[in-house]
């Protein structure tokens, strides 16, 4: 079994609000991450997915549609954006890099199959930095 | 406890599989079935995993470590063509995944004692695409 991994890099602005908090509170929870206009990361993901070489070609995963799946699923809809506005699944939610993970592998797993229709290989994590210090990391298995 | 000791090497290769035709080979490698080949800097980690010696305070050695990747890896596949020049890739395709098994079999045994044993091998083909290989399966294609 191999584990292929994929980078990429897009850039996007964030604001860290929770929604159910006052302001004092979002600011003493969020910090500097909480300032009213957002900020911006240029965010690094990393894509794996886990599965035999295929007996003619050598090859796991065709690192080419894994290209393609993540273009539009993810760096087309995310890159240069404000996700809090922008993207529908961060209207009421805090786009934290924790639920950006979230987002990011249910993007992924929802459309899978329509780029790998076989039984392998199959989404195993996807791991973003939101800066070169920050960086988490998500299971695939516990997107249901 | 794992403990990784990293390694680099450049060389070429090309991906095609000689069963199938110019126009398939293009559609399944891309760029890389260009007949002629193209390099990469490859860099390999390679992760051991075990407890640390009560005696030494060490998982494994890592000169010897050095010494066994630079033998086994780094002087075969250096500036090297690989399908030219090292076998097996002169009949397996010489993809990431061949290569990290490929590794994993020329290393695997001088890892082999009593307390550790090689956990994976990472090869990176560039800063943005690497395989994680973890042993099993036998070599293909």
């Amino acid at each position: 079994m191999f584990r292929v991994t994929r980078r990429y890099q897009f850039a996007a602005s964030h604001r860290l609000h929770a929604h159910g908090l006052s302001d004092e509170e979002n600011r003493r929870l969020y910090g500097k991450c909480n300032n009213p206009f957002g900020h911006g990361h240029n965010y690094v993901l990393e894509v794996s997915a886990r599965g035999p070489a295929d007996a003619n070609t050598g090859s796991a995963v065709d690192p080419r549609r894994l290209d393609e799946l993540v273009a539009r699923e993810v760096l087309q809809p995310f890159e240069h954006r404000n996700l809090n506005c922008d993207v529908e699944a961060f209207r009421d939610l805090t786009p934290t890099s924790e639920n950006l993970a979230v987002e990011i592998c249910r993007r992924l797993k929802r459309s899978w199959p329509s780029m790998f229709p076989g039984e392998w290989p199959k989404l195993e994590k996807v791991r973003i930095a939101e800066t070169a210090r920050n960086i988490f990391e998500m299971d695939a298995h516990e997107i249901p | 406890m794992l403990i990784t000791r990293k390694v680099e090497f450049s060389a070429s290769h090309v991906c095609r599989n000689p069963r199938l035709s110019d126009e398939e080979n293009q559609r399944v490698f891309g760029l890389a079935a260009n007949p002629n080949g193209h390099g990469h800097n490859y860099l390999l980690e390679v992760s051991l995993e075990g407890e640390p010696d009560p005696v030494t305070g060490m998982v494994f050695d890592l000169k010897e470590m050095k010494d066994v990747l630079n033998r086994e890896v780094v002087e075969p596949f250096d500036h090297r063509f690989l399908n030219h020049e090292v076998p097996p890739f002169d009949r397996v395709i010489p993809t990431p995944e061949n290569i990290a098994r490929d590794i994993w079999r020329r290393i695997e045994p001088h890892f082999a004692g009593r307390g550790h044993r090689l956990h994976s091998v990472r090869l990176y083909e560039t800063p943005d695409l690497y395989v994680d290989y973890f042993g099993g399966q036998p070599c293909s294609a």
